[in-house]
C-alpha cells in the first residue's frame, strides 16, 4: 500500500457520488486513469484494508436491528463460548475486550422483536448472561480517519 | 418508505459490492433489465429515504496498521450525555460514538465511543488530552482494548426478498 493507496482509501471513505461515471473525478484528483483506479480498488480488495465497497446501508431503516452485547466469559472457556456465539447466523463481529465483560458482539435481526429471542438463545447454548446494549443515540462523527 | 420488488431486486445486486467498471450503474441496470438511468434514479430515492447512507466504504482499521483499537466508555449524568457526545464525536481520533443503555451493577456506562490508533499508548495519550481538554476528569470512564477479532462477515440485507439489517460498522 503506498502513499496513493492512502489518499485514495480516505477519498473513497467520503464516498463516491451516485451518477454515470461515478469512479472518474476520484481517478483524476489522484492523476490515475479509470482503470489503473479500479485496479487499485481491487487490490484493496483483495488485501483485505477494504472489507465492504458499496452502499453503506442503514440497517434500521431497513428495517431491521441491532445491538451491542457483552458477557462475561470464564476464560477456561473463551474459545469454545466463541466457537457458540460465532454459530450464530445473527452475529456480526465478536471482539475479545480486556474487561470482566470481556466478549463483545453485534447481533442484527431482520425484524427488531427478533432480537430478545437470539439473545435467548444465546444465554442458552453458552450458559452466560447477555448484556444488550442496543443504541439509543447516535453522535455525528464529522471527520474521518486518517490514513 | 415501502421497497418495491424492483428496489429490493436492486439491493440484492448492489449489496456485494459496486462492480468495478467505469459504468457501474449501467452494468447494474443490465442485471436487472432497467437502464443506467433507472439504476441511478432508484439509488437516489433510496439515498434520500435514508435506507442508504452512501456509496463508500469499510476500511480494515487492523490492515491499515491501526492496531490499537479502543471501546472508551464513560458514565455520563444523563442530562449531560447530549453535550459530551457531541463534543467526544468531534474529535478526530474518535470514530464511533453512541449512547447505549446502562446495565446495572454490572454496566454503569452510558456512551461508548471507539478511539482507533497504531499503538495503545498513542490511544490513551490521546484520552488524557481529551479528557483535559473538555474538563472530563470527574466523568468515570474505562478503556477497553480489543483483543481477537473473530468474526467480520459482510453485510447481507436482502436474502429470498426480505429485508435483513447487519451493520456496517463495529457498533451499528
Amino acid at each position: 500500500m503506498d502513499s496513493v493507496d492512502a489518499t485514495l482509501v480516505n477519498c473513497l471513505q467520503d464516498g463516491l457520488p451516485v451518477c454515470s461515471r461515478p469512479y472518474d473525478d476520484i481517478a483524476a484528483s489522484l492523476e490515475l486513469s479509470v482503470d489503473e483506479l479500479l485496479s487499485r480498488i481491487q487490490h484493496l480488495l483483495d488485501d483485505k484494508v477494504l472489507t465492504r465497497f458499496g452502499p453503506m446501508f442503514n440497517a434500521e431503516n431497513l428495517g431491521g436491528a441491532l445491538s451491542l452485547c457483552a458477557m462475561q466469559v470464564p476464560l477456561e472457556r473463551y474459545d469454545e463460548v466463541a466457537d457458540l456465539v460465532n454459530a450464530f447466523p445473527e452475529v456480526a463481529h465478536n471482539y475479545e475486550r480486556d474487561h470482566l465483560l470481556n466478549m463483545w458482539f453485534v447481533i442484527a435481526t431482520e425484524r427488531p422483536e427478533q432480537a430478545g429471542a437470539v439473545l435467548g438463545e444465546i444465554e442458552q447454548a453458552t450458559g452466560c448472561r447477555v448484556y444488550d446494549m442496543p443504541k439509543q443515540e447516535e453522535f455525528y462523527i464529522g471527520l474521518k480517519l486518517a490514513v | 418508505m415501502v421497497l418495491s420488488a424492483t428496489d429490493r431486486e436492486l439491493i440484492a445486486v448492489i449489496q456485494d459490492g459496486l462492480p468495478l467498471v467505469a459504468h457501474p450503474y449501467a452494468a447494474i441496470g443490465a442485471q436487472l433489465g432497467l437502464s443506467e438511468a433507472a439504476v441511478i434514479k432508484r439509488l437516489e430515492m433510496l439515498q434520500s429515504a435514508g435506507l442508504i447512507k452512501r456509496m463508500g466504504v469499510v476500511v480494515k482499521h487492523r490492515a491499515l496498521g491501526y492496531r490499537a483499537n479502543a471501546m472508551v466508555v464513560w458514565d455520563i449524568p444523563d442530562a449531560e450525555v447530549e453535550r459530551i457526545g457531541a463534543l467526544l464525536a468531534d474529535e478526530v481520533c474518535v470514530t464511533l460514538c453512541y449512547q447505549r443503555p446502562r446495565r446495572l451493577p454490572a454496566w454503569p456506562y452510558n456512551l461508548f465511543c471507539m478511539i482507533h490508533g497504531r499503538e495503545r499508548d498513542s490511544v490513551l495519550r490521546r484520552l488524557e488530552q481529551i479528557v483535559s481538554c473538555h474538563g472530563l476528569e470527574k466523568i468515570p470512564h474505562t478503556v477497553l482494548f480489543s483483543g481477537r477479532g473473530f468474526k467480520q462477515r459482510g453485510a447481507r440485507y436482502v436474502e429470498t426478498g426480505n429485508i435483513s439489517g447487519h451493520l456496517q460498522r463495529l457498533h451499528g
